[in-house]
This record gives C-alpha cells, sequence and structure tokens, in this order.
C-alpha cells in the first residue's frame, strides 16, 4: 500500500487515553470517536488533519489499556499510517486486526519534523521525507498483514477465510 | 545460532524449522481463553465472522471469574452470554459458579495448559502459564473471538530477556518478591514486547507455584510473555493433571537474548509495591510507618494453596488489628477445599478475616472488598494503578501473602518478624 501525507509529530508514551479518552468510550461507534482522536495529546489534532496524514511518534505508542477504539479511532479520523519508534504491544495487535497501517522505525522516528510530507510504500518497507529528501528503509509489512489491512481486518478476513473454506 | 524456548514454542506452532525475533507469524494455538468482561464481546465477533461452530469445543475455555458470584444484573447478564454461547456450541470447558476459579489458577489446575503449548487469552495475565513452560499471552477480544473461529492467531516473534537468579532465597522472600524486584529494577516498560526467560539456581529450587507469580506479573514489566523452562517440578505438578500429551522444550545454549540481568538472591528483602505502579517496590525494611485499612490475600497472582499456608503460619493464633479488614479469597474450588482440609480457613476465621468463595473481586475494584476514598490496602494482588481497588483516591500496595497477613494483625505494613 502506497499513502501520501503530512506527518503529525508526537513523543513518548502516548497511550490509549490521549488517543481516545475513557470519556467518550460509552459509545463504540468508530464516527463518534472519531469525532475525539488524539484529543488528550493535541485538542487540535481532529481540525489539523487531513485525509491520509500520518503519526509520528516517540516509543510505547498505543500503551496502557487493550481498548481497540484507540486504533479505531485513528482509522476513522481518516489517518492513513502510524510510524513509531515502537508500539506497546496490544496496540499493535488491535492496529492490524482493525486495519491501521503501521510501521516502525527509530530513525524516522527521532528525525521526521511536524508537517513534514511523507511518501510511504508498506509493502517494500520505505518512508520517504519529501520534504528533507530523506529516504528511510523499514521492515515492510508482511504479505499477510498487508491482506489483513486490505480487507479491513481481522474479522472480515477470517470471514473471507471461512467462506473460502465452505465453498471448497 | 539457537533458539530461546519461546522461539522454539512459536516455530513449533507456525510449522516452521526456525523463526527470529521481528518475524510475524500465523501460529495455531492450543487454548483460547475469555473471562465474563472480554468473552461477550469476542462472542459477538466469532458471530460477526459468520463462524458456525469453534474451532475445537475441548479449547475454548470460558471462565466467568470477574464479577462472579454475579454483583448485579449487568453482570450476571454478561455471564448468561458465556453460559448460552458455551451450550449453543457444546463447550467442555465453560466453568460455572461452584466449578470455577480465578482463571490463571484454574487452568493449570484443571490440567488445560501444558508444557510446550501456545495460548492466548483476552485477559492480560494470561502470561502466567509460562510457569509450565509454554508460550502464553493477552490479547484483545477481537483476536479472541477470531481464535475461537480459527484456531490460529498471527504473532511477532518477541525478542527475549533472561533473568537469572542465584543464591538462596532470605527469609520470608517468595516467587512476588522476586518478580517484584525484577520489576522494580527494569520497570513498567522494560521488558515491552519482549519475551522474559526467568532461570538460575534459585529458579531451579523454586516451586511451580512460585513460577506461576512471577509469570504472572510479567505483563507488569510490559512482557509479552514470561516464561520458564520445564523442569522435574513442572512435570511432577503437570503429570498429575495433563488432560493431553505435551512437549518439553528448553533454550539453547547459544540463544540470542537484546539482554541479560543477574540478580542476587541474598540482596533481595520481601518487597512492598507503593501506590501506584507495580514498580515502585521498596524493600520491608525501608516502608517506615505505613498504617492499613484493608488486607487482601487472594487473586490469580497469590490466592494458590501454599499462598494461603505461608499466610495462615504468620496468622495462627493472633488476631486481625482492630479497624482493619483482612479478606481472604482462595483462588478456585480446589484450593478453597484443600485449604478448609488442612483447617487453614479456621485459622483464618479465628484470627477475625473474611473468607470469600473464589472470585477476582476486590483485584479489579470489581466487588468483595472495595475501598473508600483515603482508604488503604495492602494485597497479594498484581496492580496498584489508582482507583484499582475502588475510590480513584483510594491506595493499593502489593506484597506477598506473608507481609500481607502480618501487616492485618500489625495493621500498618510489615513483617512477620515483627509480631
Ligand atoms: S485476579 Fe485480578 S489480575 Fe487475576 S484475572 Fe482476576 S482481575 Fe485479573
Amino acid at each position: 500500500m502506497k499513502f501520501k501525507g503530512t506527518a503529525w509529530k508526537y513523543g513518548d508514551d502516548i497511550d490509549t487515553d490521549a488517543i481516545i479518552p475513557a470519556r467518550y468510550l460509552n459509545t463504540s461507534d468508530p464516527k463518534e470517536l472519531a469525532k475525539h482522536c488524539m484529543e488528550d495529546a493535541d485538542v487540535n489534532f481532529v481540525r489539523k488533519v487531513n485525509k491520509g496524514d500520518i503519526i509520528v511518534a516517540g516509543k510505547n505508542f498505543g500503551c496502557g489499556s487493550s481498548r481497540e477504539h484507540a486504533p479505531i479511532a485513528i482509522k476513522e479520523a481518516e489517518i492513513s499510517c502510524v510510524i513509531a519508534d515502537s508500539f506497546a504491544r496490544i496496540f499493535y495487535r488491535n492496529a492490524f486486526n482493525t486495519a491501521l497501517p503501521i510501521l516502525e522505525s527509530s530513525e524516522a522516528a527521532k528525525e521526521i519534523s511536524d508537517a513534514d510530507e511523507l511518501e510511504i510504500d508498506t509493502e517494500q518497507g520505505i518512508i520517504e521525507n519529501l520534504t528533507t529528501g530523506k529516504t528511510y528503509s523499514v521492515r515492510p509489512i508482511p504479505k499477510f498483514m498487508g491482506e489483513l489491512i486490505a480487507v479491513g481486518g481481522l474479522v472480515n478476513y477470517v470471514r473471507e477465510k471461512i467462506k473460502g473454506q465452505k465453498g471448497k | 545460532m539457537g533458539m530461546t524456548i519461546t522461539e522454539k514454542i512459536l516455530a513449533a506452532h507456525c510449522g516452521q524449522d526456525k523463526v527470529s525475533p521481528g518475524d510475524l507469524i500465523m501460529a495455531k494455538i492450543d487454548i483460547a481463553l475469555g473471562n465474563d468482561i472480554t468473552a461477550p464481546i469476542a462472542i459477538k465477533e466469532f458471530k460477526s465472522i459468520g463462524a458456525a461452530k469453534v474451532f475445537d469445543k475441548e479449547r475454548v475455555v470460558l471462565v466467568p471469574d470477574h464479577f462472579t458470584p454475579n454483583k448485579d444484573i449487568q453482570s450476571a447478564e454478561q455471564v448468561c452470554t458465556l453460559r448460552n454461547f458455551s451450550r449453543e456450541q457444546d463447550i467442555t470447558n465453560y466453568f460455572e459458579i461452584g466449578r470455577m476459579g480465578v482463571e490463571h489458577a484454574l487452568l493449570p489446575e484443571q490440567g488445560l495448559v501444558v508444557p510446550g503449548d501456545v495460548i492466548i487469552g483476552a485477559d492480560s495475565h494470561t502470561c502466567t502459564y509460562g510457569a509450565l513452560g509454554a508460550f502464553s499471552t493477552g490479547v484483545g477480544s477481537t483476536d479472541l473471538g477470531a481464535a475461537m473461529a480459527t484456531g490460529e492467531t498471527w504473532f511477532k516473534v518477541p525478542e527475549s530477556i533472561k533473568f537469572i537468579f542465584t543464591g538462596k532465597l532470605n527469609k520470608w522472600v517468595t516467587g512476588k518478591d522476586l518478580i517484584l524486584y525484577t520489576i522494580g529494577k527494569i520497570g513498567v516498560d522494560g521488558a515491552l514486547y519482549k519475551a522474559m526467560e526467568f532461570c538460575g539456581e534459585t529458579i531451579d529450587n523454586l516451586s511451580i507455584e512460585a513460577r506461576m507469580t512471577m509469570a504472572n506479573m510479567a505483563i507488569e514489566a510490559g512482557g509479552k510473555n514470561g516464561i520458564f523452562k520445564a523442569d522435574d517440578i513442572t512435570l511432577e505438578y503437570v503429570n498429575a493433571r495433563a488432560k493431553r500429551p505435551y512437549k518439553v522444550y528448553e533454550s539453547d545454549p547459544d540463544a540470542h537474548y537484546a539482554q541479560v540481568y543477574e540478580f542476587d538472591c541474598k540482596d533481595i528483602e520481601p518487597q512492598v509495591a507503593f501506590p501506584h505502579l507495580p514498580s515502585n517496590c521498596r524493600s520491608i525494611s525501608d516502608v517506615g510507618n505505613v498504617t492499613i485499612d484493608q488486607s487482601v490475600i487472594g487473586s490469580c497472582t497469590n490466592g494458590r494453596i501454599s499462598d494461603l499456608r505461608e499466610a495462615a503460619e504468620v496468622i495462627k493464633g493472633r488476631k486481625v488489628a482492630k479497624g482493619v479488614r483482612l479478606i481472604v479469597i482462595p483462588a478456585t474450588q480446589e484450593i478453597y477445599k484443600q485449604a478448609m482440609k488442612e483447617g487453614l480457613l479456621d485459622i483464618f476465621i479465628d484470627a477475625e478475616a473474611a473468607v470469600s468463595t473464589p472470585t477476582c473481586g476486590p483485584c479489579l475494584g470489581g466487588h468483595m472488598g472495595i475501598l473508600a476514598a483515603g482508604e488503604r490496602a495492602i494485597a497479594t494482588t498484581n496492580r496498584n494503578f489508582v482507583g484499582r481497588m475502588g475510590s480513584p483516591k483510594s491506595e493499593v500496595y502489593l506484597s506477598n501473602p506473608a507481609i500481607a497477613a502480618a501487616s492485618a494483625v500489625l495493621g500498618r505494613i510489615g513483617s512477620p518478624d515483627e509480631l
């Protein structure tokens, strides 16, 4: 998958409460969740991002609770991809399961600045910073995970797979 | 280069000869676990997938343990979802009240988890089963829903950190103290995403229950799993219970570790984790005067029979201090019965403790011993986050069972040596 968008930069340990505060969890409607995406990390987030933009963050992105509402909110806010130095492990799982592409790169996470224009190829594992001209090569999203994202997450993936088996 | 025990188990479950840290794999799972909080969502996802049958009715385990015996109408509805699903799917291992126990104490006891397994559970303390030489880890509800349908799940192979413990344990020091000490040293994200492998001469002599306590808290250091090799101590425990054949794996001598820590147990006193992080540890001699309102002995960390024995040994013939509540919760029915047989329940009740049927209860601030604002508890549980046992203005301190028992008698956090 290829994405192009503006980078919005955050620090270390952005927890799931910052991504989607618990006070909004009385609904699991993605549209409602998206309205409050990243609210406690950056109140202006939803207003400033455009479709396809990219979150760039430091270490341990998505730490805290196991709530799946976090990647859902980011995805529904039309963020195309999250790049971080590292992800907390349950967030990492939940991201792929809910079809949010994510890439790990310490170098890119450190060097990319707020508002840089990025171009990403998740299959090749390439992040190109169009603003600085620097290219980063990262571990690509493997084929299976790519498929997971392409079909819209784990539930869809497994549904298709089961249908296929029944058809045989 | 050789492989670690974690890498070997994962390789065997995805049909490869070798896996390396960072690889993403599809692995067969041996057990998929859910509880009364997480399984209802997983069941919803399972149905939305369009799956008709669970992958194996013997290998989906459902345990209503958090808000049970049902504390209110909502929790009763949650459990109903599990019960109906279990009936519909003819799930063998659905544990109704009366057979039930806290999930992570129950599964090993029932012989449902064995060495070499890959186990996922929609509960973060699923890492407990690493004590038996299995790979086990917590996941989200969607993961569980999908795994119940397919019998497989995806993993990123973790790097491993080796923790070597040497020397003899000091008096009153248990597995709980070793793991609290470790978390105190490396921090709550010290093992982020990694496998925590425990070994060394001290571990070789440690009981299986103490190992379960340690593996249980791997998540409190950010770990993906905690793991021990299965040795004679493990196999003696497993052989008496196992419902399935199993395979024992061991790390190669030339396996690669991201880090290696060595701890000399002569430096380790009983530990107390102060609010509000499990890493906020002090040695018992450095605690100072911390008065308490409640002491809780139980949970998937320390509600096993050896824990109750340790607490009873301390409290025998004594009384809980005036103004302090001591709540003792055997983690499973079997433990409850054994404690009764050994006269431990008499000891607790004579000391004026409340003894409860198995439940998670106060551990997650569910019921059965919630704290008011300004109250302070010492507990043998695993988390002391803000509001974990009740009011956001209450405080939880974590310790081993002997310290929790002694503190109940003293009315402040202290050691059995002070009695
Ligand atoms: S006893 Fe506590 S930590 Fe263990 S499963 Fe229950 S709520 Fe979770």
